[in-house]
């Protein structure tokens, strides 16, 4: 890529953010052994130095890539990762010394698999990086990638609950001991899809419009995509028993379509369709049962965790709910220290709600620095959006940093009993592959897209050398837009 | 392991970490000011943008070389490029350089073009045309400082 001198890439601050977030990994593996072992073993910074090597690989593709790519998404992610390879591998030291066991090795246990899929979620990123030279050129894909989305959310509801539930949740797909999820990737393709529907359409979406009590209602035929929407994250809902994914996919499609249009009335229809949606599916559960069954059970569990109905029941009950309040009310203000804490009394530590299990041992004072992280990791990404020239651009970033941020407070808003627990994954914290997998991808799209925001504004990107051959549509604007026709 | 070296340990490592999310900010901060001289399209207040000495290569020090368009009336008055090398596309189209909202402009209305350390200013087939001051333009026209050019209802300055 040619540089433009007098123009900041800011490529050395990463690298220094970089090294810094890894003195972080590093020095949180040896508070966990000092408190967990009660030594510092000699290879405490081997996990440490083995991500600094997985991150630099990656800091040296974009410094190539993607050369004015934002600096902070890649350290802040690469730290939350790194904590949580940390924690996994504290999981493991603890579950060796409760077993008295030896201490495990670095590349066993779900902290040594975590490590591995951080490896290959890497290099997902990179190739992303490598083969998307220009965010424009995924717009030419974008009904295939709207129609494989949809598959992928499909997938687990269609196939047999001996592959496809895990815990009352019908979200994965499992062969052997391997499974994936789906509906993670989804994400991904939707976004895109979404992006170039509402190019297209935004046009149609905010100018023809009705005003009924002083909110701008669409035309009904507008409409229709956004209700089919609605249907299917209901259908979601239903089939695979799971709120926070219905609600994450409904969100995605509302705030595009509230980036795109600049109406505020979308986001009070899309509200309203989905807590009328959720109220339906409570009350169908209270009198009906079946598969809305165990959205009641959930609901109950939220509303009051602490009963002993709720608490005593065999299936659905509040236990790791009220296990998780224990274990954040247990870290109070600092935590009982990495290491120092009983992270296995909740249930699904290392998944779901790996949030009480760090938010024990580092408290709510170290469990704020990780939420700052995250709000700043999404505050980068909505910075792109609103930086980014193309308004394909503008709306992926934007509806992949929202989903990004959404996605946290479902899983944080369950764990704390905000709103009812759902079964979704921290991003970049929890153990899985295809949570990480996915969610790196999308810190890598952000990656390429920041990288246009903040580059030199040259025409399209066709004409920078290095630009993958590949021309971008470059009339994706005025040509395609339709007109409105009465 | 001494109790002592633990709770140290503890509490350091919380510092650090926040310490990393306020060396975070940092970054985002320099980042933000370090924008505002190195981007193409700079939305400062007027006056602010002006006394850059940019490494740019300086094209003629006559003293009356173009640093600057300024947008002097329209929705994105205020509104400063400072100009370099390249051609600056004026229009709706969302990857013009200058992106203008005016309902009398076209998708791609005009282009300026610097040739020799003057700026051209050439119509690209506009519906409602480009004017430099009172006339219509028709062919590339060189174009003085301090001389509004207009389009639809929005007017540009070449300011040095």
């Amino acid at each position: 890529m040619a540089r433009i001198p007098g123009m900041k890439t800011q490529r050395n601050a990463e690298l220094g953010l970089l090294a810094f977030a890894m003195v972080l990994v590093a020095a949180y593996g040896a508070t966990v052994e000092a408190a967990r072992i009660g030594e510092i073993t000699p290879t405490f910074w081997v996990p440490a130095a083995l991500l600094s090597v997985l991150f630099l690989g990656l800091h040296v593709v974009v410094r190539y890539t993607a050369p004015y790519a934002d600096p902070v998404l890649i350290p802040a992610v690469a730290l939350i990762n790194g904590l949580g390879v940390g924690f996994l591998r504290r999981l493991d030291i603890g579950d060796a010394l409760g077993d008295k066991e030896p201490i495990p090795g670095i590349f066993s246990g779900i902290g040594g698999r975590q490590l591995a899929w951080t490896l290959i979620s890497l290099i997902l990123a990179a190739v992303l990086l490598l083969v998307v030279r220009d965010h424009k050129v995924v717009s030419r894909y974008a009904y295939t990638l709207g129609l494989t989305g949809i598959v992928l959310v499909m997938i687990p509801a269609v196939l047999p609950a001996s592959i496809s539930e895990v815990n009352g949740a019908k979200l994965w797909v499992r062969i052997g001991s391997f499974s994936i999820q789906p509906g993670e990737f989804a994400k991904l393709a939707l976004v895109s899809f979404f992006a170039y529907y509402l190019v297209r359409k935004r046009e149609v979406l905010s100018l023809a419009s009705r005003r009924v009590l002083g909110i701008d209602l669409p035309r009904g035929r507008d409409l229709g995509p956004v209700v089919t929407v609605w249907l299917l994250s209901l259908l979601v809902l239903v089939f695979e028993k799971d709120l926070g994914t219905a609600l994450l996919y409904f969100g995605l499609f509302v705030v595009t379509l509230y980036v795109a249009t600049e109406r505020a009335s979308w986001l009070i229809i899309g509200l309203l369709l989905f807590f009328g949606g959720v109220y339906v599916a409570y009350l169908l559960g209270a009198s009906v049962g079946g598969p809305f069954a165990n959205f009641y059970d959930r609901a109950q569990v939220w509303l009051d965790p602490f009963s002993s109905a709720n608490y005593n029941r065999e299936f659905g009950n509040s236990y790791q709910l009220v296990q998780g309040l224990l274990s954040l009310g247990t870290g109070g203000l600092f935590g009982s220290g990495p290491g120092a804490g009983l992270p296995r009394f909740v249930p699904e530590v290392q998944n779901d709600f790996i949030f009480a299990g760090i938010g024990e041992e580092i408290g709510l004072f170290g469990l704020s620095a990780l939420l700052a992280l995250y709000l700043l990791i999404v505050e980068r990404g909505l910075r792109s959006a609103l930086a980014v020239r193309d308004s394909f651009g503008k709306l992926v970033a934007g509806g992949l940093s929202f989903t990004l941020g959404l996605q946290i407070f479902v899983i944080l808003g369950g764990i704390t009993g905000l709103i009812p627990l759902t079964g979704q994954t921290t991003p970049f914290l929890s153990a899985g592959g295809s949570s990480l997998m996915a969610n790196w991808l999308l810190i890598a799209m952000l990656l390429r897209i920041s990288n246009a925001a903040r580059g030199p504004a040259a025409g399209g990107g066709s004409d920078r050398p290095g630009g993958g051959g590949k021309k971008a549509p470059a009339q994706l604007h005025g040509a395609m837009t339709e007109v409105i026709k009465p | 392991m001494p109790e002592f070296v633990l709770t140290v340990a503890r509490f350091g490592f919380l510092i650090l970490l926040w310490i990393f999310v306020f060396t975070v900010v940092g970054v985002i901060r320099r980042d933000l000011f370090a924008g505002v001289r190195s981007k193409s399209i700079v939305a400062s207040p007027r006056g602010v943008g002006g006394a850059i000495p940019e490494g740019r290569p300086a094209k003629a020090k006559r003293g009356k070389a173009a640093r600057q368009l300024v947008v002097t009336a329209g929705n994105l008055a205020g509104t400063r490029i400072t100009l370099g090398e390249a051609p600056i596309t004026i229009g709706r189209a969302e990857d013009s350089t200058l992106v203008i909202t005016d309902d009398f402009a076209s998708a791609r209305h005009a282009r300026l073009v610097p040739r020799d350390g003057q700026w051209f200013v050439e119509d690209l087939g506009s519906t409602n045309g480009t004017y430099l001051d009172r006339g219509k333009v028709s062919g590339p026209t060189p174009v003085p400082l301090g001389v509004p050019i207009r389009i639809g209802r929005t007017s540009l300055e070449l300011r040095p």
